[in-house]
Order: structure tokens, then sequence, then C-alpha cells
């Protein structure tokens, strides 16, 4: 017969220490959204825009730089990485790219944008410092409107002895009665949009919309069909936007803290800090 | 021409070949429309006659619009009349059952969604309307649950409704395809080398298999070889999604069979697997590799991560020998969700939810491709049918996938890992691939600019979906959770 209980103890703690410490956040090697460097960006060159499936580059025939990059577009498949002759834009690991305002999934040049607050504004920031002095606990609702599934084995992930999300106080739960958090992922298909709005209007205030992964965020690949919609924004007011195809664990636990106002927005204007 | 033979079958000769079919035991693989060249609609049958044989593909006229229905005939063949008469209003006659499938009732546009009238980027008109689940015939004692479509947990949505007396369920009726997002559509226009990108989007986690097996159309369609060193880093890919996706499947069963600990060591030996993906790929679910004509780089095969996956071997066995000898999860898996041998067949189960009842089919050693013409391969069967034969299949399948990576590791062939191709106008082919969850088909056919005009994709869970709710009937309510954990079932490849 198998001692389970021995067998887990045995095993000791697989639970990573991060966020609080070190960096085992266990994203090794995993690729992000591609780096854009428009000082090596040539004109005219339209390679990039011509491989990128979800439009998530653009091709602007006035101005300078010449592209319109959208991270909430981005599935990270780094076909322009592959295709980009210059090295303008180049394979990354970035993936904390949880954002408040959906425009600073948007590149645009670092100096343009002397603003480096949060992207909050007064009332959210009074909002999260409520819930930093009231309470630190987060119960999550997920609604799956039309996803690939992938999102769903990366947030199944979570409660996994290695995340185990439970240790910073987030909780998934079947009511959205109990709820504070309404997680969505996938393009929101016709056939989901009202079950997810009944389970929006079935949750207590104050609530918050989280549109995980590039599908939620604007639609991606595989948005704007005949039965898919293209995100949860035109439907829902969206309190954090975080793409990724799927986000990774660490992403997801990131923009998680971003709600409970534990983790600080580290994009902005398209560009992570430093 | 590359393991398919193409024949023309006239409408009204098609009942008959069915029956051929049946009596040979051959088997129905899918079932899908498009409009040919000359703007002609065009319905096509494809068969896998006796083991060993090239696929058969029928092409089949329909006359004034309407086909006769063979789904009496080849009771799997319901679903895909079912879905072609939704999206191609193609009129089916005698269906044994006619209600809609993949659009939901409400749902309308001005011409069939998948029809070339019908823009691409043009939404669904959508009113919600009531549902009607089927009148159970019974005096007040029936209950009735409907469940879903947002189920509790983080679960992919579709809704089911059971009725049932005390514990026992009378019917059971699953309603999905509220994820269907009209993926097939998508497809038409794109280049063929892009299409690989939505490929891997269609099951998450079945996102290489995806991808291999509409690569594969595309290369048979361009008749192009593909260099050893890709083959052989596409084959471990493979076996590495297999074995992700089992272990989620092990730690899947101990939750639902209340084993905490198993659930968890379950759960983080799965994590070690996506770990590996991504230090070898960067993707955990192994996306952005494969392209039509190979890979779209070179993968280090290396010691360090050999060395992650034999580590990860040994855990999984261990954790295997565990489960094995847990009384409590073994009682609950015995007899639980029966599925005979018969319904198998005849409802098109694949995979190792087929292989469990008996019936002994995996496309990668009766159709094989890649690394599998080289490499024998004994295919784990069991005839009891039940859960935990579903999950002794599994096992075996896990243990095999893990000495394929080491052997494949071995092998270190050198090489490029890519040839150019060129996809012709007006091409068509066919890929295959045996995935974790059973038999994975892309057809693709391009158009006169050489790019996507149709792709019809068959996942394995479209099969096993079917099958479900035949081994629910005379179960138990509190069994549920275990027999849909045992057949390890996605819904975003159903749906599509």
């Amino acid at each position: 017969m198998a001692l389970w209980t021995l067998f887990g103890l045995r095993a000791g703690r697989a639970t990573t220490a991060w966020p609080a410490r070190g960096d085992a956040h266990g994203q090794a090697g995993v690729l992000g959204m591609p780096r854009f460097d428009a000082d090596k960006c040539r004109d005219g060159c339209r390679e990039c825009a011509d491989v990128c499936l979800p439009d998530a580059i653009q091709f602007r025939a006035d101005g300078e730089p010449a592209l319109d990059i959208d991270y909430g577009r981005c599935i990270a498949c780094q076909l322009c990485v592959e295709a980009c002759p210059t090295g303008a834009l180049t394979a990354s690991n970035d993936w904390a790219l949880g954002v408040r305002e959906r425009d600073d999934l948007r590149w645009r040049p670092a100096d343009a944008d002397a603003n480096n607050d949060d992207g909050a504004s007064p009332e959210q920031k009074l909002a999260a410092g409520i819930r930093r002095v009231f309470g630190r606990s987060l119960h999550i609702r997920h609604v799956d409107a039309g996803s690939c599934n992938g999102c769903e084995s990366e947030l199944q992930a979570l409660n996994n002895p290695f995340y185990n999300l439970h240790r910073l106080g987030i909780f998934f739960t079947a009511s959205p009665r109990h709820a504070d958090l309404l997680l969505v992922t996938g393009t929101v298909t016709y056939a989901m949009r009202d079950a997810l709005q009944a389970t929006y209007e079935a949750m207590p205030e104050p609530r918050w919309v989280l549109a995980t992964g590039t599908c939620a965020v604007s639609g991606g690949a595989v948005g704007g069909t005949y039965a898919s919609g293209v995100g949860v924004d035109p439907i829902l007011p969206v309190d954090v936007y975080l793409p990724g195809c799927p986000p990774n664990p660490a992403a997801l636990i990131h923009a998680l803290l971003m709600i409970v106002g534990r983790a600080e927005q580290h994009m902005r204007g398209g560009q992570l800090d430093d | 021409m590359n393991g398919v033979e193409y024949m023309t079958v006239p409408a009204d000769a098609l009942r008959a070949r069915c029956q051929q079919l049946v009596r040979d035991q051959g088997r129905l693989q899918m079932i899908y429309a498009w409009r040919d060249a000359d703007d002609e609609l065009e319905v096509r049958y494809l068969c896998a006659p006796a083991k060993g044989r090239a696929f058969e593909m029928w092409c089949c006229k329909p006359v004034d619009g309407r086909l006769p229905s063979v789904a009496d005939i080849v009771p799997l063949a319901s679903w895909y009349e079912r879905e072609m008469r939704d999206l191609f209003a193609l009129e089916i006659d005698d269906m044994p059952q006619s209600a809609p499938l993949v659009l939901h009732e409400g749902a309308s546009s001005e011409h069939p969604p998948m029809e070339p009238a019908h823009p691409r980027g043009q939404a669904l008109t959508f009113e919600r309307s009531e549902w009607h689940a089927p009148e159970i015939a019974a005096n007040g004692d029936v209950q009735r649950l409907p469940f879903g479509p947002v189920r509790a947990d983080v679960m992919e949505s579709a809704q089911f409704i059971f009725y049932y007396l005390g514990e026992s369920i009378l019917h059971y009726q699953p309603r999905l395809f509220f994820k269907h997002r009209g993926l097939e559509k998508r497809f038409e226009g794109v280049a063929p080398d892009l299409g690989t990108v939505l490929a891997e989007r269609v099951s998450g986690v079945g996102s290489f298999a995806h991808a291999w097996a509409y690569c594969r159309a595309i290369e048979s369609m361009a008749d192009a070889g593909i260099p050893p060193r890709a083959e052989v880093i596409r084959t471990l890919l493979g076996e590495l999604e297999r074995i992700y996706n089992h272990l989620h499947y092990f730690a899947h069963l101990a939750s639902t069979t209340t084993l905490y600990v198993g659930d968890a060591q379950g759960r983080l030996l799965e994590e070690k697997a996506k770990q590996i993906n991504a230090k070898l790929t960067g993707s955990r679910f192994l996306r952005g590799i494969v392209v039509p004509g190979g890979l779209r780089r070179d993968l280090a095969l290396d010691g360090d991560v050999l060395g992650d996956v034999r580590a990860l071997a040994d855990e999984a066995a261990e954790y295997l020998q565990h489960l094995e000898s847990t009384p409590s999860y073994m009682d609950r898996l015995i007899e639980t969700g029966v599925l005979s041998r018969d319904v198998a067949y005849d409802q098109g189960a694949t995979g190792p939810v087929e292989r469990a009842s008996g019936l002994d089919r995996d496309l990668r050693r009766d159709h094989p491709y890649s690394m599998y013409l080289d490499i024998p391969l004994e295919i784990p069967t069991d005839d009891r049918g039940d859960a935990l034969a579903r999950a002794r299949v599994r096992a075996a399948e896990l243990k095999q996938s893990f000495e394929m990576v080491k052997r494949l590791a071995r092998l270190n062939l050198d090489g490029p890992v890519r040839t150019d191709l060129t996809v012709p106008a007006l091409g068509a082919g066919l890929g295959w691939v045996e995935g974790a969850r059973g038999s994975l088909y892309y057809a693709v056919h391009t158009d006169a600019a050489g790019r996507l005009a149709r792709v019809k994709i068959k996942s394995p869970s479209f099969s096993n979906w079917r099958v479900f709710p035949f081994t629910m009937h005379g179960g138990d309510i509190m069994d549920y959770a275990i027999n849909e954990a045992s057949f390890g079932l996605t819904i975003a490849g159903c749906d599509r």
C-alpha cells in the first residue's frame, strides 16, 4: 500500500520562494514578447509586418518609425524576429506585461513619455491602498470565453506545488458571489458572451476584471471570425490587461499581485522598466 | 499519393461503399465539405481500410445540393453530417439526428458561415433563445441538473445536463461548441507557412501535434522530404507533448478520486515536464518550432535537458507505482465508465480511450510517419474498457514515451533541419499524427494563388466527446468526475 503522506514529506518542499525571494520563477528559456529598437529599423522594410498573423505589427505610411507595434495583439510566435533583417526586433524573455491602461501595451519611444507613474488613476490608487489595509486575499472566478485551453493549462499550473498560489492568499472560487476578480480567457465567442456577462453581474462590488491572454486582450490571432469576438474590452470594463499566448504562470502571478496592489506595473509604452 | 488514394464516389453509391467499409472492418475517419476550384460543393470522406493499406479519400458531389445520410451505417458520421449542415447548409437526407451541432440555437447569418459568400470577418448574429433539453417521459422522481457552461474551478466551458434518479444517471446530454471560434474559416487566405501558427492555437495542450499534422499536410501537397535530423526532433517533441499531457491526466485522476498528495505530485511532475519543454524550445507548449519543411531552428539535444528527462522518467515511474498500489484509487476506477468495444468502434473512439476498449489502433504504427517508420512501437491495449483500463494504457504509453525520447536524443544525427518547399496552387494534402489523445487529421487545400483555401481539422476530442455520453447511462453521479477525467477530454480542439 502506498504511504502518500510519507511520500509527500520525503519529497520535501517543492514551492519556490519567488516572488518574495530569489529568482526561481520557473520560466527559464521561455520566449516572450520581442523587443523593438526603433534606431535599427530600416525605412520602407515591412518584413515583420508581413509575417505578423495577428496584426500586432502594422506598417504606417507616415511617421517615424514606420511601425505600429501593439503587444496587446502579440502572440510571441517569434516570426517577426526571424524575419527582421536588421535586428530591430529581438527575442526576449520579457513576460511581466500586465498593464492597467490598454495603451501601455502599444509601443512608443521611451523619451516621449515623461509620465512614469504606475498608470493608476487616483481612485485606483486609493482603492489599492484600501485593499492593502483591509485584506490581502483575493478570490477569483475564472471564465473560459473561448480559449485554446493553453491559458487554462497555465492557470491550473498555479495550484501545483511549485507555484502554490494559496501561499499568496489567492484562491479560485466556484461562485461568482464569492469572487473579487473575474479572470477571463479567450476571444469571447458569440455563445459565451451572455454567460460571461451574467457571471460579472452576479459578482458583488467592488469587483475587478483581468483580461488574461492575448485572445482576451484583443482577440489575438484567432479573434474576429464569424464566431469569435475580439476580447473582453467591448463587453466588460477591464482593470488589468495581461497579454501572452498563453501568459506563463509567473506572469499570471504578477498580474494577480498587481490587482491586489502588491506588485508594480512594469510595462509602459510597450517597454519594460529596466 | 503520399499514403492517400483519392477516388470519386457517386452520391448514389455512397451508402453501399459505407456498408462495404464496415464489412471489411475499415474505419471512417473524417468527413468534410469544401468548395472546389470550379466553385462546386464537394464532400470528402476519409476512410482507413484494413491495417497497412493507404487511406482512401472518397470525393463525392452532392446531387441537387443533397446527399444521403450514412449515419445509420456508420454512426460516427452523424456529427460530421450535422456540422456540414450547420456550416455549409448542405442538405442531408434521412439523418438519424438532425438538431444543430456546431452552431447554437439563435445563431444566424445571411449565408452559411463557411461558404465564400460569408465574409471572413463578419460576425454571426445571435439572439439568445431558450434551448430545450430532451423530454424524459417519467414520473416526477427524475431530477434534472443543468451544469455549465461556466463550471467550477478552472475548466473549459461546456454545458452538461443530467437526468437522474437518486444516484443513478438515466440520461446525460452534453452541449458543446460554446467555444466554437470558427477557426477553419480563419485559415482561409493565409499563407501556408503562417497557417502553422494558427494550427498551434487550435488546442493549446495539443499545440505540437496540431502543428505537426498541419505541416505534414502541406508537405504531402508539396511532395517534400524532411531532413532526418528534423524528423528526429519532431518525433521527440511529439513524445514530450504526450509526456506532459499524460502526467496532467494522472494528476487529474488523482484529484477526482480525492487522492490529494497524488494530485499534487502529478501536477508537480507535469510542471517539471513543461519546464523541460521551455528550456528546450522556448515554449512550455512546444510552440514556434515546427514549420512546413522541417523546423524553424535547430535544438540542442544535449546532456542538460536529457538529464532532466531521465530524472523525470524515474520520478514518474515511482509515481505510477504508488498509484497502482493505492486501493482507494483503484477502487474508484474499476468498473467506472465502461466503454464496450462495439460502442468504441461504432462511435469512433480514438487514442488511449479506444485502445482501452480492446481496439488495437495507433496511427504511429498503422500509418507510420517520421521516425515511427524506423522505430518499432509496442501499442498497449486493454479490453476491460473501464477507467482503470484507460489509466493503464496511458501509464504504459507514458513509460514508452520516456524511452522514445531517450532513444531519439541518443541518435544525434547531424545535418540541416529545414528544406525549402514550394506549395502548389490548387493543391490538396492530408496530414495525420497520433497525438496524446488520439488520431488527428488536417486536410488542406490551396487556392490559385497558393494560399490556404480550406483547412479541415479533426481533433481526437471531436471523436471522444461523441463517445463519452455512452459510458454515462446507468452510471452514478458521484463517479461522473472520475469518468470524465479518465477520458482525458479537451474542449477547445473539439469546438475549434
